[in-house]
């Protein structure tokens, strides 16, 4: 069995979830708290205290997602772990859909966005990415687990994704992507490809190796590199 | 085997924390003896003999210290009802949860060892390795943990809201998993195998927090491990341990597999004497090595972590990669012959 790593950083296994991150105001420590604690009335009782007066987006933006990128940048040190980045991810999910339910206009939907599993069954990688990205505003297509170099591709073309997140957890998998990000660019160079999942983490150059356009190490980094390659595809 | 002690000299003496004749390696090969036998993976996990014989091939071959009768992780959720799915360059997977939802965790029937084809394969590997190696060479038994079991019997999302959410469901599950791997375990060693690695990947403190953790898996692996009948090793299956040693520690194990994101100095520290360190090559990166950083990654490790035994070089992850080539795993069973001889005094001459 194979799990997500994280970083060369040692772990101090502080990670119980309640210690104070220093570097955030009170209002965003209070938030991270409650969502690495996994207390869900909590964090739903700060983002209504604070989020009264803004529009979503002003929530979004300076509330949950600086949040999330926190909680992420934690688990990359050893500081937390993948359960409470996981639930932390699911609950800003929840919350974000409230503000914005599918279907919003207000949510982000262009660039055009998918993610996949691909060959592997374990999809814990892939939901935190889209948790993480739903609950910065952002659509994205959920493209599955278990999918063959044939069928993601044939998705991407026919659904002419502009930004692809492929997800792996093993190894043999993370070398299909190669072929995968070939077949895409010689129909639809375009497409921005992002890889991620445990193959990349272990072996730092292996997402070059397969020709993406970048690998996200954690779900928060995914976050920062999908704004950047949005604004650079709608540039 | 090399030098002046069987493998199995060698592997006990270095568990007892006292320098054999040199570092043991274990190089843990599971699919990789379907090359030497010019099989597909598929097939070479359709018979015993196969993977048995493609296990001695590999121990001549690479000179390593054990053999390993595991097949692949999903044949348990095999037994569990559950499917494996083959591919051609890698380790089988295992298909989609036997456990669909959370009320199935009442349901569940705990599979009789007896009644399970894919677990008998493996117990059969065992006594064809039992007859081969005798009490030369370690066989080391295979079980996933009651803790991480439900990784595949459920999935991972699943789990992780179980573990958070439904704490009686999860202590029934829990019960269930219990039962079934102390039962798979101690067949395991009936059939000849020298020791089981249990494979826990979610008691890492990657995984879990450590507050969740002393309240479940901790538990878990304590009542588990005193239940089998030899010993245990545990293995984080690629995740840190770190930070989690004093608990592992308690937990009855007698070893511990480290990750290559673990500072393996710091462990050998943190362990002090109260498991042997198994690890910790970087198996992923290993498929781009070359025999020279080969050596240096092995030489590196024993420098850090071989002094006084407690030791066994091996990979971060209990699995050799199917695409490692042939001339990096000779390079590692060399470098171990020239840097792993002790006593170590060139760690010492080199500071």
């Amino acid at each position: 069995m194979t799990v997500l790593p994280t970083s060369n950083s040692n772990t101090s296994d502080s990670g119980q979830g309640n210690r104070k991150n220093h570097s955030l105001s009170p209002l965003l420590a209070e938030m991270e708290n409650a969502l690495i604690s996994v207390d869900r009335v909590r964090a739903i009782r700060i983002v209504r205290d604070s989020c009264i007066t803004g529009s979503p987006f002003m929530c979004l933006e300076t509330l949950i997602v600086p949040v999330l990128e926190s909680v992420g940048r934690r688990w990359e040190t050893g500081d937390v772990a993948l359960s409470q980045v996981y639930m932390s991810g699911r609950i800003c999910e929840e919350i974000v859909d409230t503000m914005l339910p599918a279907g919003d206009p207000r949510r982000v939907d262009q660039p055009r966005m998918a993610i996949a599993v691909l060959e592997d069954q374990h999809t814990l990688g892939k939901r935190i990415v889209l948790s993480v990205l739903r609950a910065g505003g952002y659509v994205v297509t959920d493209y599955g687990y278990g999918l063959s170099v044939d069928q993601l591709i044939d998705q991407v073309i026919s659904d002419k994704v502009i930004i692809l997140l492929i997800s792996t957890l093993m190894l043999p998998a993370a070398i299909r992507s190669k072929e995968v990000i070939t077949r895409i660019r010689e129909i639809q160079p375009q497409t921005k490809i992002i890889v991620g999942g445990a193959p990349f983490i272990f072996d730092p150059l292996l997402w070059e190796e397969v020709g993406a356009d970048a690998m996200g190490y954690a779900a928060s980094d995914t976050l920062d590199l999908v704004r950047r390659m949005a604004e650079e595809v709608q540039r | 085997m090399t030098g002046t002690m069987t493998s199995m000299q060698r592997t006990l003496e270095t568990m007892g924390f006292k320098e054999p004749d040199r570092v043991p390696l274990f190089l843990l090969f599971t699919m990789n003896g379907a090359k030497e036998l010019g099989l597909s993976i598929r097939d070479y996990f359709s018979k015993p003999e196969y993977v048995a014989e493609g296990q001695m091939r590999l121990l001549k071959k690479y000179q390593g210290d054990c053999v390993n009768p595991f097949t692949y992780a999903a044949s348990e959720i095999v037994a569990w009802g559950g499917e494996v799915i083959f591919r051609d360059d890698g380790p089988p997977n295992a298909g989609n949860p036997v456990i669909k939802t959370n009320s199935d965790i009442e349901t569940i029937e705990v599979p009789s060892i007896e009644d399970s084809p894919s677990l008998l394969f493996s117990l059969y590997t065992i006594e064809l390795l039992k007859k081969k190696v005798g009490n030369d060479v370690p066989i080391m038994g295979s079980v996933i943990s009651p803790f991480s079991l439900p990784v595949l019997q459920m999935g991972f999302e699943a789990y992780i809201e179980l573990l958070y959410g439904e704490p009686d469901l999860f202590w029934k599950l829990m019960k269930k998993n219990e039962q079934f791997c102390v039962a798979w375990a101690n067949a395991q060693l009936a059939a000849g195998a020298t020791a089981i690695g249990c494979a826990d990947p979610i008691a890492s403190p990657d995984m879990t927090p450590i507050d969740l953790y002393r309240k479940t898996g901790f538990i878990v692996a304590q009542r588990t491990i005193a239940q089998i009948k030899g010993g245990v090793a545990t293995h984080l299956a690629s995740a840190r341990t770190l930070s989690r040693i004093d608990d592992l520690a308690k937990t009855g194990t007698v070893g511990v597999g480290v990750s290559a994101f673990d500072d393996i100095g710091e462990v050998k520290r943190a362990i002090n004497g109260r498991m042997v360190l198994i690890g910790n090559l970087n198996g992923i990166e290993m498929r781009r090595w070359t025999p020279e950083i080969a050596e240096q990654k092995v030489k590196g490790a024993i420098a850090r972590a071989g002094s006084g035994g407690g030791f066994i070089l091996s990979d971060n992850h209990g699995e050799i990669p199917w695409q490692v080539p042939d001339s990096v795993l000779f390079a590692i069973s060399a470098a171990v012959k020239k840097w792993g001889r002790y006593p170590l005094n060139w760690v010492t001459d080199e500071g």
